[in-house]
C-alpha cells in the first residue's frame, strides 16, 4: 500500500510482453512504463492489441512470453498453480480496472457495487468502507442513486459508477478499456470529466485504451499508437498529433480527427 | 364486403359489423377473457361430471381419506427437492471443476441416474441395498449386523432418497447451465476487483446464476410432486400411503375409481397450483435489478382498445 510512495520507480513495467492466441500472435514484443502520476493514452486499430496489452497487466489474459511488474509483484506467464493465483491476486488488489461494457454487478445496489471489492478484502470494518464508497459516489456525482440498481441508471451513470467501484479498492494505477466506446454520444463527456479529475486533480497512474483524441490531447501525458501487436509509436501528444512520425500513425489519425 | 378492399375509408366509422365488433372486443381487458375462458371450460366439465352420474357422495366421505396422502406426498417432494438442491449444486461445481476426480464424479453421477429410470432407482434403494449391505455382512462377520440393518429404509425414505438422486441429476445440467449463463463479464470485473474465487462465485455468479435457475428448479419440484405417486409400487402400508395409492385402495373397495381418481387428480393439482403462485412471488422478488421500472402486474395485452 506504501507503494505509491516510490518516487522514480515506475508503477507498471512490461518487458518483452507476447501474447498469442494459437496461432494469432496479439502483442509481438511490448516494452513499456508507466511512472507516478502518468496519463498514458492507448489508441490504434481495433485488433492492434491494445485492449490485450491491458488484460495482461492485470492477468485477466496470461501473458505468452515476458513479464508484467506492478506495485512490486513481478509475474510472467505459465501454469496457474495455487500460489501464481495468489500473487495474480495480490497483483490486481493494487490495480483498477473500468471494462467497455461496465460490468456491474446487477443484483447489487449502485453502493453495494462500489463496496464489493473492499468488502472482500477487509469485510470487518463495513462501516468504514460505506463512508468511503458513500464518498466516493459524491466524488462522482452520484450519491443520490446509491441504493438503485445499475440498471435503472444511464450508461454514463454506471459507468461512473464502475470507477468508483475501482477506485474503492486504492489502487495504484487505472486500466480504461474503451471506457466510453459503449456510450451515446452525449453520455461520453461526464465519464471523460470524470477520468480527467482523477489525472488532474488526485495524479492516479492511467493507462487508457480510448479513440477520444480531445481527451488525449488535453489529458494524456503520452500517447502510444498500436500497430499489429506493436508499439509503432509514442510520444506526448503534441509530438503525435502535430509532428507525427509514421504514416500508419498518420493515417489512422486522419481517419477518426 | 371483403376485409382490405381497395377503397379503405381513412377513418371514422366502422365500415362493418365485424369490425365494431372487433373495435368493441378491444376495450374488454384480456384477464377478464381467459377468465371467460377458464369458467366455460369448468361448466363443461361439470356438466360432464353431472352426466356421468359421478358418486359426488362417496367423493365427499372419502376426501378426507385420501387428502390426508397430501402429508406423504408433501413431505415426499420436499425432502426430495433439498436433496435434490443441495446434489446439483455440488454436482453443477463438479461440472465446471478443472479437478478429474469431481469432474468424473459428478460425470458419473448425471450419466446414471439420467439414465436409467426412476422406478428403477426406488426399487434398487428400497430392495436392492439392503441384500448388499446384508451379503456383504454376512461375507465379513467382523461387521456388526446392524450396519445391514440400517439399509433397510420404511418405502417413503426409499422414495424420498430416489427422488432427490434422480432430480439432483437432472438439476445438475441445470445449474450448470445457470452458472455458465453470467455473462463472462461479471466474474472478470470481480476477478479485477481481486475477488478469491470463492468469493467470486458466492457473491457474483451464484446469485446471477440463482435467478435463471428458479424457472426450470421450480418446474422440476412440480414434476417431483407427481412422481412422489410412484412410491406406491414400493408397496406401502395403508397408513403411510400418499394421494395416489390411497385413491387406489379406496376406488378399489368401492368400486369407484373414476371418483377416486378425479380425486386425486384434483389434490395434486392445488398443490400444483398453490407452488406455482409461490413461485412467481419468488421470481419477482429476484429479478430485482433486472427490470428498469417497478414492476407491474399488467399483462402485454392489456393495452387500451381504439378511442
Amino acid at each position: 500500500m506504501a507503494a505509491s510512495g516510490r518516487a522514480g520507480e515506475p508503477v507498471v513495467r512490461v518487458r518483452g510482453l507476447h501474447k498469442r492466441f494459437g496461432h494469432l500472435e496479439v502483442l509481438r514484443g511490448i516494452d513499456m512504463e508507466l511512472h507516478q502520476g502518468e496519463v498514458m493514452v492507448i489508441f490504434g486499430r481495433s485488433g492492434s492489441g491494445k485492449s490485450t496489452l491491458l488484460r495482461c497487466v492485470n492477468f485477466l489474459e496470461d501473458p505468452t512470453e515476458g513479464t508484467v511488474e506492478v506495485a512490486g509483484f513481478r509475474l510472467g506467464g505459465g501454469h496457474r498453480t495455487k500460489r501464481k493465483r495468489e500473487q495474480i491476486r495480490q497483483l490486481r488488489l493494487h490495480v483498477g480496472m473500468v471494462f467497455q461494457q461496465f460490468n456491474l454487478f446487477p443484483q447489487m445496489t449502485v453502493l453495494e457495487n462500489v463496496m464489493s471489492g473492499p468488502m472482500c478484502v477487509r469485510g470487518r470494518d463495513e462501516r468504514q468502507i460505506r463512508a468511503e464508497a458513500t464518498e466516493l459516489l459524491e466524488s462522482v456525482g452520484l450519491a443520490d442513486k446509491a441504493d438503485e440498481h445499475p440498471i435503472r441508471l444511464s450508461g454514463g451513470q454506471q459507468q461512473r459508477v464502475a470507477i468508483a467501484r475501482a477506485l474503492a479498492m486504492k489502487p495504484e494505477v487505472m486500466l480504461f478499456d474503451e471506457p466510453t466506446s459503449a456510450l451515446d454520444p452525449e453520455l461520453t463527456g461526464e465519464v471523460l470529466a470524470v477520468m480527467k479529475r482523477l489525472a488532474t486533480e488526485l495524479h492516479m497512474p492511467m493507462m487508457v485504451v480510448t479513440h477520444e483524441m480531445g481527451f488525449a490531447r488535453e489529458v494524456a501525458d503520452r500517447m502510444a499508437f498500436f500497430h499489429e501487436g506493436v508499439i509503432l509509436e509514442q510520444g506526448p501528444p503534441e509530438q503525435l498529433f502535430d509532428n507525427t512520425q509514421t504514416t500508419e500513425t498518420r493515417k489512422f489519425l486522419d481517419a477518426v480527427l | 364486403m371483403t376485409a382490405g378492399g381497395p377503397d379503405l375509408p381513412t377513418d371514422g366509422e366502422p365500415v362493418d359489423r365485424r369490425e365494431r365488433l372487433a373495435l368493441a372486443s378491444a376495450r374488454v381487458p384480456f384477464r377478464l377473457k381467459v377468465a371467460v375462458v377458464w369458467v366455460a371450460i369448468f361448466a363443461v366439465l361439470v356438466a360432464f361430471f353431472w352426466l356421468s352420474r359421478f358418486d359426488t357422495d362417496w367423493m365427499l366421505d372419502n376426501l378426507e381419506f385420501i387428502a390426508l396422502g397430501l402429508r406423504f406426498t408433501i413431505q415426499m417432494a420436499v425432502g426430495g427437492i433439498v436433496l435434490a438442491v443441495v446434489l446439483a449444486g455440488l454436482g453443477a461445481l463438479g461440472r465446471l471443476s478443472s479437478n478429474p476426480v469431481a469432474y468424473g464424479i459428478s460425470g458419473f453421477y448425471v450419466s446414471f441416474f439420467r439414465g436409467t429410470p426412476l422406478i428403477v432407482q426406488m426399487f434398487l434403494i428400497y430392495l436392492a441395498m439392503p441384500q448388499v449391505a446384508g451379503n456383504i455382512v454376512s461375507e465379513y462377520p467382523g461387521i456388526p449386523v446392524e450396519y445391514a440393518n440400517a439399509f433397510i429404509l420404511n418405502a417413503i425414505l426409499a422414495g424420498t432418497i430416489a427422488l432427490g438422486l434422480n432430480y439432483g441429476a437432472y438439476m445438475t445440467e441445470i445449474f450448470r447451465a445457470g452458472i455458465q449463463s453470467v455473462a463472462g463479464g461479471q466474474g472478470e470485473a470481480a476477478d479485477a476487483l481481486g475477488m478469491t474465487h470463492a468469493q467470486k462465485m458466492r457473491k457474483v455468479v451464484l446469485p446471477q446464476a440463482f435467478r435463471v435457475v428458479i424457472p426450470p428448479t421450480g418446474n422440476e419440484f412440480i414434476a417431483m410432486m407427481k412422481d412422489t405417486a410412484l412410491v406406491s409400487f414400493l408397496g406401502v402400508t395403508a397408513v403411510q400411503a400418499e394421494i395416489f395409492r390411497r385413491a387406489q385402495l379406496a376406488g378399489k373397495a368401492d368400486f369407484k375409481n373414476l371418483e377416486a381418481y378425479v380425486l386425486a387428480a384434483g389434490l395434486y393439482w392445488a398443490l400444483t397450483a398453490l407452488f406455482t403462485f409461490f413461485q412467481a412471488r419468488l421470481e419477482r422478488r429476484v429479478s430485482r435489478g433486472y427490470v428498469r421500472l417497478p414492476s407491474s402486474s399488467s399483462r402485454p395485452a392489456e393495452q387500451a382498445g381504439g378511442h
